[in-house]
């Protein structure tokens, strides 16, 4: 009897559990909710007033909103792809799209009705598979700039006009690495230009470090080795060639990573992706000036104490300014619990209407021309100047955007890439052995 | 628990091998005796079974079976018969992920051993203070993610407290966790900071057993405290010790949490452990397949090292008698 009693316990537990288990798996999904997940925290007010006008159009339909830090949200999303447990729509960045496609695990968009037309140049165009297949939803774009110090600049003699037309070359860095070795300053108050400068014994860097770049170099050598005239690889989208063994790329990288041994450049080991990033040291007074993206305008903006400017990206060896145009696309994932509603979600968000809605919370260009006014409008309300993010895209003259690589096997070629490139800027390793790490990543792509 | 199981009552005349021979006999005797006992000792082994087949036996039958395919987790697996093996001896990295793991392993269990033991003698000669148990025990209550991220931040090259003390006394700042040589000492010393008052109190425990009168009897010989040590402390402390190492040892191996928050895995994998390439081959690369070889890699040499250490020293034996 007893014993009876205490399988039965055993049993009815095991079943709940299992029971549990099995609820937790819907993750609040139902016919009238749309599961919807972002990254960025600052942009979760935005799209809280997009999802108010969404429910508006569609009574009976629900959003909920998940935002997790870009760390966790990849993880997660990745065990809810296994689990089954991922949101009906999530947003996508171009970097994983390549795995995601091979994976097999987005929804084909293609009848969203997306035109090329409606959003700003190539944003619409990435987001297409080697299958033919529309996967995103254009959603926002970024570019890099020079963040800096005004008081710095000021102290430093360069004139915002000056920091504006700025140009360099791989051979003596020109007028751009003269201004960083200017606003270099060591520990007995020398500039990195004066005689005596100790370069192991620096205040203030010129530029700060956001690392060795990974394969994409998006805030650290992307700018220089675009406006060398070099690409990732062959083709714009879907390469099937790398070419990190171009003398170019080598070139532009050596003397990139050169300017650290100069002193002018803080060094990798001041680097730290988990507590001092390019804005960290920008904020502590370490360091004058930063290449880094329109996503941080807020936090640079929100330095205590400090007066940061922008400037445009300087002009390269083909005479032209570059800097990489990121855009950022709302997926429907494969399995989505609510695909009716997450598609008609998708659609909205796409839209001019909730684009503006965006934009008009100054975080973000939204992808279409309507909201990245707004949001212009709305940086310029806070006193925000984002001209040098803005210009490249809208002077096609002098600068040349450009995406981050689109290519299969993306996870792999961050694996090979991340250490190579820690190698060559910390441990001097020689440019040259990039070619050994090319050949295997297209080794990997020829599979 | 093993502990303790291992340490013999100390008043036994015979050695603790013969003690330990005789109680299951008993046990077993008893268990004839009455059914129903038995019957019983089913239900209640059943959850702890079910849990073992579920959670342990099953996850590793299958991960040696996947260790033989190509396995992204979201198609059915393909069958590759020893390609991931091949691949594996022939991955200069994970030769590279198996020396730095090794190096770490030798750093961390050498350094937290020597400090564990030094501290359980201090602890068992010196006072009988719960306080300083409670102490010695602090960083162990600290999650390790919480531990990485403290030291990460203290020891930072530019921002970190720890650094800007050094640079204040005019010594250059030290790259603790951006530099190749400077990166596996300091992991290892970071979960040394956190795990030594555990192995400490695992060992001190130990030496609770080692019976009183014998350091009496000792020094009324006139011997040292060093002498002590080595004559009495050392020997009867044994196969405690050699527990606590087996356990240490097969932990340290699987460090993970330390690495994935303060370097990740860098600088130039130099701080690549094992653990950490295979997450990376599984979760980031989608290569479950060539992740479950390594994985049974790292169980092999891991079953090999327990085997070995626990023949050298005689971990299931006892001097005391």
């Amino acid at each position: 009897m007893r014993i009876r009693t205490v399988a039965a316990l055993t049993g009815a537990l095991a079943l709940s559990l299992v029971s549990g288990c099995a609820q937790g798996a819907g993750t609040g999904a139902s016919a009238n909710t749309v599961t919807y997940w972002l990254w960025d925290a600052n942009q979760l007010p935005a799209y809280q007033a997009c999802a108010k006008g969404f429910e508006k159009q569609n009574p009976g339909l629900k959003v909920k909103l998940t935002q997790l830090g870009w760390d966790d949200y990849w993880t997660k999303l990745t065990a809810g792809f296994i689990a089954g447990t991922q949101p009906d729509v999530f947003t996508d960045h171009i970097q994983k799209f390549g795995q995601f496609a091979d994976l097999k695990v987005l929804e084909p968009l293609d009848d969203l009705g997306i035109k090329d037309a409606d959003y700003q140049p190539g944003l619409a165009a990435n987001w297409m598979g080697q299958d033919g297949h529309r996967y995103g939803a254009p959603k926002d774009w970024d570019t890099v700039a020079l963040f800096y110090n005004r008081k710095m600049a000021n102290d430093a003699g360069l004139t915002a006009g000056q920091l504006n037309d700025l140009a360099w070359n791989p051979k003596d860095g020109g007028t751009f690495e003269k201004a960083i070795a200017h606003l270099t300053i060591d520990n007995k108050g020398r500039r990195g230009d004066e005689p005596g400068f100790d370069k192991n014994n620096v205040k203030v860097y010129g530029l700060a470090t956001n690392g060795g770049g990974d394969g994409d170099g998006q805030t650290q050598w992307s700018t220089f080795t675009a406006s060398a005239g070099w690409s990732y690889t062959d083709k714009k989208r879907w390469g099937t060639d790398y070419q990190y063994d171009s003398d170019t790329f080598q070139s532009v990288i050596k003397w990139y990573f050169g300017l650290a041994k100069k002193g002018y450049l803080a060094p990798f080991t001041d680097y730290n992706s988990q507590s001092n990033q390019a804005n960290t040291q920008v904020a502590a007074g370490k360091a004058a000036a930063a290449f880094d993206g329109a996503w941080m305008v807020s936090s640079y903006d929100g330095f205590k104490g400090l007066d940061i400017a922008t400037a445009v990206t300087p002009v390269g060896p083909t005479g032209k300014r570059a800097t990489m145009m990121n855009g950022l696309a709302d997926s429907v994932t494969k399995n989505a619990h609510n695909k009716q509603g997450a598609k008609k979600w998708v659609t909205y968000l796409a839209s001019n209407e909730c684009q503006k809605t965006v934009g008009s919370y100054g975080i973000v260009f939204p992808a279409t021309p309507d909201g990245t006014k707004a949001a212009v409008a709305a940086y310029k309300k806070k006193g925000i100047d984002v001209s040098a993010f803005t210009e490249p895209v809208a002077d096609k003259k002098n600068f040349t955007t450009f995406s981050y690589p689109i290519t299969n096997y993306a996870a792999d070629v961050y694996a090979l890439m991340h250490p190579a490139m820690q190698d060559v800027y910390g441990n001097g390793k020689p440019v040259s052995s990039l070619d050994e790490t090319n050949d295997q990543i297209n080794l990997i792509l020829d599979q | 628990m093993t502990i303790a199981s291992s340490s013999p009552p100390s008043r036994l005349p015979v050695g603790s091998v013969e003690g330990a021979r005789t109680k299951p006999r008993t046990k077993r005797a008893g268990a004839g005796e009455n059914r129903g006992d038995g019957r019983l000792a089913a239900v209640f082994i059943a959850p702890a079974l079910l849990g073992f087949v579920v959670f342990l036996l099953w996850p590793t039958l299958r991960g040696i079976y996947l260790s033989f395919t190509r396995y992204n987790l979201l198609t059915p697996a393909e069958w590759v018969g020893l390609d991931n093996y091949t691949r594996m001896v022939q991955d200069p990295i994970f030769w590279d992920s198996l020396t730095v793991t090794v190096e770490y392993v030798i750093i961390n269990i050498g350094v937290q051993t020597v400090s564990a033991l030094a501290i359980a003698v201090l602890l068992q000669r010196l006072t009988q203070s719960a306080l300083l148990r409670g102490i010695v025990l602090t960083p162990y209550l600290m999650s390790n993610v919480v531990a990485g991220i403290v030291w990460l931040w203290i020891l930072d090259t530019q921002l970190g407290i720890g650094n800007e003390i050094i640079a204040a006394v005019g010594a250059d700042r030290i790259p603790f966790l951006a530099d190749e040589t400077w990166a596996i000492p300091t992991i290892a010393l970071i979960n040394v900071w956190r795990h030594v008052g555990y192995t400490a109190l695992l060992l001190f425990a130990g030496l609770q057993a080692i019976p009183g009168d014998m350091y009496e009897a000792a020094r009324v010989d006139g011997a040292s405290e060093w002498r002590m040590f080595w004559r009495i402390t050392m020997p009867l402390l044994r196969p405690v010790l050699a527990v606590v190492l087996i356990m240490t040892v097969i932990g340290s191996f699987q460090v993970f949490d330390t690495v994935a928050v303060t370097t990740g895995g860098g600088p130039a994998n130099a701080t690549n452990v094992l653990q950490f390439y295979i997450y990376g081959a599984a979760f980031g690369r989608f290569q479950f397949g060539y992740a479950s070889a390594m994985s049974v890699a790292l169980l092999v040499v891991l079953s090999a090292i327990t085997v070995i250490q626990y023949r050298l020293t005689r971990a299931g034996q006892s001097d005391l008698g």
